[in-house]
Formats: C-alpha cells, structure tokens, sequence
C-alpha cells in the first residue's frame, strides 16, 4: 500500500458560477521513503496541491489517502514547510520549534522535549541561533529552522512547498545539498513541489510535472535513476541527468504548456514561466 | 566636525525652534489680550495667578482649592479605572468582530452608530443607569473610549497571515493555545495602536465628565474657576491637560515602538 494515495482528485475556488477548477484529475501515489518531486509553472496550483495532502484545504472530487485512511484535516503526521512565513515571528528559533515538540511529545519530561528540540536545530547546523528570533535569520537559516521544525515533529511524510525559492541561488544550492545529507540520514518521505527542475533532478528519485493551470493536471513521472549522494558538478555531465531535464522540460514546454492546453480555446499563448530552461549542450 | 555640525542641527531643530513657536503664540496671546480680547487673561496675569497652584503642585488647602498635580493625579485615576474598564470590553469584542465573520456582520453597524456619540450624550445616561456620579463618570470614559481598541483589534486579527493560522493548525494547537501563541502575539501591535487611541479619548472626555460632575480633578477645577470668574485658570487647566494628554501619548508610542521591534 502506497503511504500517500491521490485518485482522481479535482479542486476549484470560487463560486459555484464561473468556478474556476485549479487541479483536474490528479492522480498520485508516494511510497513509503520515496522523495517525490511535483515541478511546474507558476500559478498551476503546486501550493494548492500540497495544502490538499496537507489537510489545509479539502478536494472537491477524488480522495486524498495517507495509509490508507482519508485525510480529513490538517496534522501533525505530515510536516510541513511553506515558501515563506512557517515561522511565528514572535517566537526564537528554539521555541519555535519547542512549540512543536511541546505539542507532538506530551509524554516527554520538559527537559526531554527542550534537548529534541535543540537536537534538531543542531542537527541542522543552527546550535548557534536558538535565542534568535527569525528576522534576525537570513531566509536561508528561516527555512532551516522551517525544515528542522518539521523533521522535529517526527512526521510520516514531509511536504516542502517550494522551501528554496525565495532564496538567492547560492543559498539556494547550499541548502538544496543540506536537504539532501538530512534526507539521506532520515529517509523520511518526502512531497516537494518546486518550479526548478535541477532542484528536483538533485533530490527527487521521482519527477513528476504538473501541466500549465487552470485545470492543471499531472503528466507522466520521470524516474530519476542517478546514484545517491549526488553531486550536482559531476551530475551536470552525466547524460541521464540530461535526459531526465530533457523529457520534463519538453512536457512542461511541450503538451504541458498554457499554449498547447490553450490551443482548443484558442486563448493567447502566454510565455511558459519554467525557471532556468536552456537548450542543454 | 561633520558630527558636531549634526549636533547643532539637531538641538537647533529640535529644542531651538520649538521654543521659537512657543514664543511667537504666547506673543500672540499678549497682543490679542492687550487689544481685542478684553476678557482674555495675559500671559503674565496667568502666570501670577497660577504660581501658588504650580509652585506647590501637590498642596491641599480645600476641597476645591489644591495644587494643579493633586487635581491632575484625581482625574488620571479615574481615567484610568474608566480605561481599564474600556479595555477590558474592547478587547474581547474585538477578538469576537474579527474572528466572526456571522458576530462582524451583526455588531458593526451597532458599533459604526455608537461611536461618533459624545460623551455629554452618555454621561445623562449613566447617571441614571448607577445614580452616582463616579460610576456613571466611569461608565462614559468606558464607553466613549473602547472603539478604537475594538476597531483595531478586529482589523489585527483580521490581518493575520492564513499561513501563521496554517502553522497552528498543521500543529493541532488547542483552542486556548492558538490564541496564546498565535492569535495574540499577531494581533498586539494592532491592539497597542487601539489601547494608544483610547487612551487619547478617554483624557478627552474626562473633562467633560468631570464639569458634568462637579467631581475634583483637572475638568472640575476649570468649570468651578470659570464660575469663580479665575479665568487665568482656566487657562492653566486647558495647558495642563494638554501635557498631560501629550506626554500619555508620547508613553503609549514608546511602549508601542518597543513592542513593535519584538513583533
């Protein structure tokens, strides 16, 4: 049995006249201690699609499982980071993630529960920023914290929602390898939406795009088949690395574009939106 | 050199012509007391007549005859019942307004109607509500200075960010923990700027209240000088409820901006 299942699943906002419907026909499934990336255009609906496993918002058609049981609503079995703002601003890094482990270890003496919780920030190379509050972080060390109060949670499956996009790309990279080390030592699960095909190549051991919105739907999955840990300088030479960007950008740019899922309507064609596409040499 | 020309700016700006202003309307004041307004006590005249009250800020030589502190120190105390009364209604409305879109719907127009009403309309009301006057003095304040908070408040919770809602509910807090590590904390700088405006009114409408209710402080020793013909004083009362009122404020800034710079 798959640890999280999506059949069918459809979700619309607004009213019932001149409803728009974000997502059609999604159909997914993760297995227990696989990384699975969802890539594609902005506004398609990625953040929709994680607040649905998330529990944050519910699927009009289509059923969410997670071990087998629906999700009704959001919990502490699925941990998740947000792009920005998954940090109460009020709170240290330390009692940041305190609030967590506070909440999901209630059997835990106090000082128990504040030793995990500096175990995880340290294990994420921030022993020294437990008295910090998030605006004295830089958005790379705020989405450390953010990953490290998930991890803390001990949850079954970790959803990242675009955890790196607001960072600059040097940050970006250095966390990206980070993301990697912690997945490597924890094999958690793991459902990361992301609008840059390299991060997911680097990550995932699945690749799977989501077609150009409204009505956004998942087009076929990309096994990413490249030895772990990988490294992103020799990864660049290797050519299934090229192959894997090739098929997902040419479903992105191809049958999954605005354009060609436009084309019926004959709506203007706007310009795609996927990050760093260039012909590979 | 650089530094010390800043300095000098700086006392130049912010001491030198101040005190340039002031100057130019007491001046005013002399002239227009001198030639059109006849009834109009001078600078000087006021100043004479107000030593013996500024000079022994807190003597008690009668009920009605005390140094300008102790009648300022009398007023302060009942704004202060009469705010913390406010606050505690307000608060809690306004926590109700901007969680429940059904409660917002329902109470806003009865609060947009409420608001503009002055206190000399209330305070009638509260007498005969309570039949004393302390009371209904407390009752006025109350009422007359909540909306801002209320206001305020629902605008804050209003303006918490889903995602910092997200986090709660990811989490499971329970209801009493959401509001205290969530709900509260997202809404205090909102709720700050409300207690600041509250606090501005309800030193407005003790005044009124204390005229209305012949009771000592600030507000009642001006309407019984004006009936004593001391018009002098009624000028100190109108300076001293000026500072009073400015330097409240220049407190809930304070208190404000530092909460703000931990928020």
């Amino acid at each position: 049995m798959p640890l999280l299942s999506l059949k069918a699943v459809s979700k619309g906002f607004g009213p019932k006249k001149g409803r728009t419907e974000v997502l059609h026909d999604i159909n997914l499934t993760v297995e227990e201690g696989e990384f699975v990336a969802i890539v594609g255009y902005s506004g398609a609906g990625k953040s929709t699609l994680i607040n649905l496993v998330a529990g944050l918002e519910r699927a009009d058609e289509g059923e969410v499982l997670l071990a087998g049981k629906p999700i009704s609503g959001p919990g502490p079995d699925r941990g998740v980071v947000f792009q920005s703002y998954s940090l109460l601003p009020w709170l240290t890094t330390f009692e940041n993630v305190l609030l967590a482990v506070d909440q999901l270890f209630p059997d835990l003496t106090p000082q128990a529960r504040k030793d995990r919780a500096k175990a995880v920030l340290e294990s994420v190379n921030l022993g020294h920023a437990l008295n910090k509050r998030p605006s004295e972080l830089s958005g790379g060390m705020r989405q450390r914290v953010s990953v490290a109060g998930a991890l803390a949670m001990d949850p079954k499956i970790l959803l990242l929602d675009e955890p790196f996009s607001a960072l600059d790309a040097l940050t970006r990279a250095t966390l990206q390898d980070e993301l990697e080390r912690i997945w490597e030592k924890h094999r958690k699960t793991v459902l990361m939406i992301t609008n840059d095909v390299d991060e997911a190549i680097l990550l995932a051991d699945r690749i799977i795009p989501l077609s150009a919105g409204p009505q956004a739907t998942l087009g076929p999955a990309v096994e990413v088949a490249l030895d772990r840990p990988r490294d992103r300088k020799a990864m660049n030479h290797d050519p299934r690395f090229r192959s894997v960007r090739n098929t997902v950008i040419e479903y992105l740019l191809g049958p999954g574009s605005r354009k060609a899922r436009a084309s019926k309507k004959d709506a203007p064609a706007a310009a795609p939106q996927v990050e760093r596409v260039e012909v590979p040499a | 050199m650089a530094g010390s020309t800043k300095a000098e700016r700086l006392s130049l700006g912010t001491i030198f012509i101040p005190l340039l202003g002031f100057g130019l309307v007491v001046l005013l004041w002399s002239i227009a007391s001198h030639t059109v307004a006849h009834n109009l006590p001078s600078p000087s005249k006021t100043w004479e007549t107000s030593r013996p009250y500024l000079v022994e800020p807190f003597a008690k030589r009668g009920e009605l005859d005390q140094g300008i502190l102790r009648f300022t120190w009398y007023s302060l105390i009942l704004v202060a019942q009469g705010y913390a009364v406010a606050l505690a209604m307000a608060t809690p409305l306004g926590f109700l307004l901007g969680r429940s879109k059904l409660f917002a719907k329902g109470f806003d127009p009865i609060i947009q109607i409420l608001r503009p009403v002055s206190p000399l309309a209330w305070l009638p009301l509260g007498l005969v509500l309570f039949e004393k006057s302390r009371p209904a003095a407390l009752f006025t304040i109350a009422i007359c200075s909540m909306w801002p908070t209320v206001l305020n408040t629902a605008m804050g919770v209003r303006a918490i960010p889903q995602d910092y809602l997200n986090v709660a509910r990811v989490l499971q807090l329970s209801p009493g923990k959401t509001f205290f590590k969530v709900l509260l904390p997202a809404t205090l700088p909102y709720m700050f700027t409300g207690f600041r405006l509250s606090l501005g009114i309800a030193w407005l409408v003790i005044v009124a209240v204390e005229m209305l209710t012949g009771s000592p402080g600030v507000g009642g020793f001006l309407w019984q000088e004006y009936n004593s013909l001391i018009y002098e004083h009624i000028i100190l009362c109108i300076l001293t409820i000026g500072i009073v009122g400015f330097v409240l404020d220049r407190l809930m800034s304070f208190a404000e901006a530092k909460l703000r710079a931990v928020v």
